[in-house]
């Protein structure tokens, strides 16, 4: 692809496109208009052809044009797997302008849907496309001038469709948090020689942002420059332009996540699940991050802050793709929550006394990351307790990541005020005793505060602050899902959420990072679906992000957390979320919360229900396509990404996708 | 109406030195094309248990290509044709059918003049107006 090499005049001639269409007239049609436009064109009249063709060579082509009709594979069948496994900008083609199939396309992750007959002018401009793709993958290598300059960062351009998530596809991209790992190598950073032109594309997996969010929240947020992140990562073939343009982002989540944090119950900080890449950070220093929460008063603010950060990670990762695979750092994730506690005690005053005790602040910050993401959610329910939730989540995200099973227990418990359960009606997660699977975290943690101290709650009279605070304790919030889209969120809790549904809506988005959140949570509660559910949400972090950003806007409450990894792999965990959602209505706190919760949920859920199709779609496409699962019962999320974890290891970047989504 | 619409015109505007029959070649494939599908569509509809959605399927390629090269009519013959497939109403589809296939014969015989006579002038020496 010459776009790099723009030459005025000839720019953007050369762009190497494959045009699908079964129609001969069709075809020639569109081949002579795109020679017309000086693309190099190749045809083919069958969908498993051009699937050859590209599979060859990926990097033989720039761009894909498709009918969306053929006989041998579906049109949209055909973009998610391109946009998977190729992640190349697709076009669709029709002679059908129903919005619907349109929204379709998009929500599969397509560029642009165009109309037969195809006119010159259109596809003059598709060119766009392809250089917005680059330009994404080009941020990464940009010097380090930006990343003192947060432009918009999340607004990398998805092949979402959302994502697609599009998807995003989305896609789904999901991308569709989608099932399809286009991104296979995920864990190369430079799969190419960084020397060629095109500069291969950096993938943050997991693994990586987790890296790199260890390495920010060791030298202090304000304190990381990419070179020293660099170099505290010690990542083969990572370039310092690479960590630029990732910490750019990632500071324009972290600002996100605090400004969503401000607006929604603290929930939503704490869960700062919202950016999985978030949590995951936090997760990799867990301990680390504790330090950074500072204490209790100046987590809140702190915490805030970090959520923010956070929630930018999801943003930041979505682009890239990292997706979020990562789990959520613990060291990321206080640091997160104390940003958020910022924002949400501002927000909602209520935030922080109540939930952190003192030496919760430690795990509330670590637990805004959660809410960071939470505030995207929408947590406007006066989550209060969320900040404890952070605690929650950074137990989990700590116990993901990080693997420090003990202290995240410390963590929820005695650290973290919403964590501990018990003595915070609020914290619904860390709380063993819930011992409701993590299913619930991203709402359920709020949820399970109020439920697991169900007589508790309404004492605090928070449920709405009991969503918060469930919400980011679910630390694991996957970005910005506003309880609605706790998807992540409810990995994070294994115990509590499951029964609180309090789909709290946790910020989804991230799900990567509540998936690794979940790992460690199911240490602690000892409850085996939450182990489960943690894996799958590890491994469908990606997913779990994508699918659930567009849920969490549309259901505030959805609560649906359920794993990540569950987004990801199927549009099943939704499903389930929702019916368990019901159930979980009634369980504990049920009564103040639920009922709240379960309003929220239902209406989320039927919101949700309209857009898990398309995230399902979405997600298969990775692209970023925000399912927006409906509120799916956690457990059954859980469950399927246990499932799923094992199918689907990929971890899409539909973290991006969801990530966008929320900002 | 006329029998094609402006995207006729545009198709004339593809063509230059590098594709000088590129008109021609892309009337021709839609006529092997239209012509394929038409049979289909008469097969399909004789059948005793009609499927409308394979015959759906074949007009709304028809559709598609008539629309790529200009044929007005048989495009909206095609429109309509389609709303009766949904309908599942086999009379409505087979009077479609005919009008469809009376269309395309229709553009078939005026194209094929059209370019005859483009060719001739060709030959002669002159040079065939765009518009």
């Amino acid at each position: 692809m010459t776009v790099e090499h723009v030459n005025g005049d000839q720019f953007p001639s050369g762009l190497r496109v494959l045009a699908v269409d079964d129609d001969p007239t069709c075809l020639l049609l569109l081949e002579t208009l795109l020679r017309r436009c000086q693309y190099h064109v190749t045809t083919t009249s069958q969908a498993i052809t051009a699937l050859k063709l590209l599979r060859e060579n990926k990097n033989k082509f720039d761009l894909v044009i498709s009918d969306v009709h053929m006989p041998d594979m579906d049109g949209f069948k055909l973009l998610e797997l391109v946009g998977l496994e190729m992640d190349l900008p697709v076009i669709m083609l029709s002679g059908n302008g129903d919005p619907k199939l349109v929204m379709k396309g998009i929500t599969h992750g397509a560029c642009d849907y165009l109309l037969k007959p195809v006119r010159i002018e259109e596809l003059k401009n598709i060119w766009q496309h392809v250089v917005r793709r680059k330009k994404i993958d080009a941020k990464d290598q940009n010097n380090s001038d930006n990343q003192d300059k947060p432009h918009n960062g999340s607004g990398q351009a998805e092949g979402m469709g959302n994502s697609d998530q599009n998807g995003k596809l989305n896609k789904k991209r999901k991308d569709q948090n989608e099932d399809e790992d286009d991104e296979d190598d995920e864990d190369d950073h430079n799969h190419e020689d960084p020397t060629t032109q095109k500069k291969p594309r950096v993938v943050w997996s997991v693994e990586l942002h987790r890296k790199f969010v260890a390495a920010v929240n060791q030298l202090g947020i304000d304190k990381a420059v990419p070179k020293k992140i660099l170099d505290l990562m010690n990542v083969e073939k990572l370039t310092r332009e690479n960590v630029a343009s990732h910490l750019q982002k990632y500071r324009l989540y972290l600002k996100r996540i605090s400004c969503v944090a401000n607006q929604q119950a603290n929930m939503v900080a704490a869960l700062g699940s919202s950016d999985p890449s978030y949590l995951r950070m936090s997760s990799v220093n867990g301990l680390g991050n504790y330090h950074t929460v500072g204490g209790p008063g100046q987590f809140q603010n702190s915490t805030f802050r970090s959520f923010p950060a956070s929630g930018m990670l999801g943003r930041l990762n979505a682009p890239a793709g990292l997706g979020m695979h990562g789990l959520p750092s613990s060291g990321m994730i206080p640091m997160r929550h104390a940003q958020n506690s910022d924002n949400t005690t501002n927000d909602q005053g209520k935030f922080h006394p109540a939930l952190l005790p003192g030496s919760h602040s430690g795990n509330i910050l670590q637990g805004m990351p959660t809410s960071l993401e939470l505030d995207q959610l929408q947590l406007n329910k006066n989550i209060t307790s969320i900040s404890e939730l952070p605690n929650t989540k950074d137990n989990t995200t700590f116990h993901v990541s990080s693997g420090f099973p003990d202290a995240r227990i410390g963590f929820g418990r005695s650290t973290n005020p919403l964590l501990d359960v018990n003595n915070n009606p609020l914290f619904l997660e860390g709380h063993p005793q819930e011992a409701h699977s993590n299913k619930m975290f991203g709402n359920q943690s709020l949820m399970s505060l109020n439920s697991g101290s169900s007589s508790r709650l309404p004492d605090h009279g928070r449920c709405n602050d009991n969503w918060s605070s469930a919400v980011q304790s679910s630390g694991i919030q996957p970005n910005s899902f506003s309880l609605g889209g706790d998807y992540k969120q409810p990995t994070l809790h294994p115990g509590h959420l499951r029964d609180n549904l309090s789909t709290m809506a946790l910020p989804i988005g991230n799900s990567p990072c509540d998936v690794s959140s979940l790992h460690p949570l199911s240490n602690r509660f000892q409850d085996p679906k939450a182990d489960l559910q943690f894996q799958a949400v590890q491994d469908a972090p990606c997913r779990s992000n994508v699918m659930f950003s567009p849920l969490n806007s549309a259901v505030s409450i959805n609560g649906d957390v359920g794993p990540l990894g569950q987004c990801l792999d199927t549009n099943k965990t939704f499903f389930h979320r929702s019916n368990e959602f019901d159930s979980l209505g009634q369980s504990n706190f049920v009564d103040h919360f639920s009922m709240k919760i379960n309003e929220v949920q239902r209406s989320s859920m039927q919101a949700s229900s309209n857009l898990k199709e398309g995230y399902l779609m979405g997600q298969q496409k990775t692209q970023g396509s925000y399912i927006s699962t409906s509120v799916d019962s956690l457990e059954d999320l859980f469950m399927s990404s246990m499932v799923k974890e094992e199918q689907d290891k990929v971890l899409v970047p539909e973290g991006n996708f969801g990530c966008s989504s929320y900002s | 109406m006329g029998y094609v619409d402006d995207q006729f015109s545009q198709l004339h505007k593809l063509q230059d030195e590098s594709s000088p029959d590129f008109v021609v070649e892309v009337a021709s494939l839609f006529f092997d094309d239209a012509e394929k599908l038409i049979n289909s569509m008469a097969r399909a509809l004789e059948q005793p248990c009609v499927d409308f959605k394979q015959v759906d399927s074949h007009v709304h390629q028809l559709k598609g290509s008539s629309s790529s090269i200009g044929a007005l009519r048989v495009k909206n013959v095609c429109i309509a044709f389609r709303s009766f497939c949904d309908a599942q109403n086999r009379e409505g589809c087979m009077r479609c059918l005919q009008q469809v296939s009376h269309e395309y014969t229709m553009l078939k015989s005026k194209l094929q003049t059209l370019f005859r006579m483009e060719q001739q002038i060709l030959a002669a020496g002159g040079s065939v107006p765009l518009e």
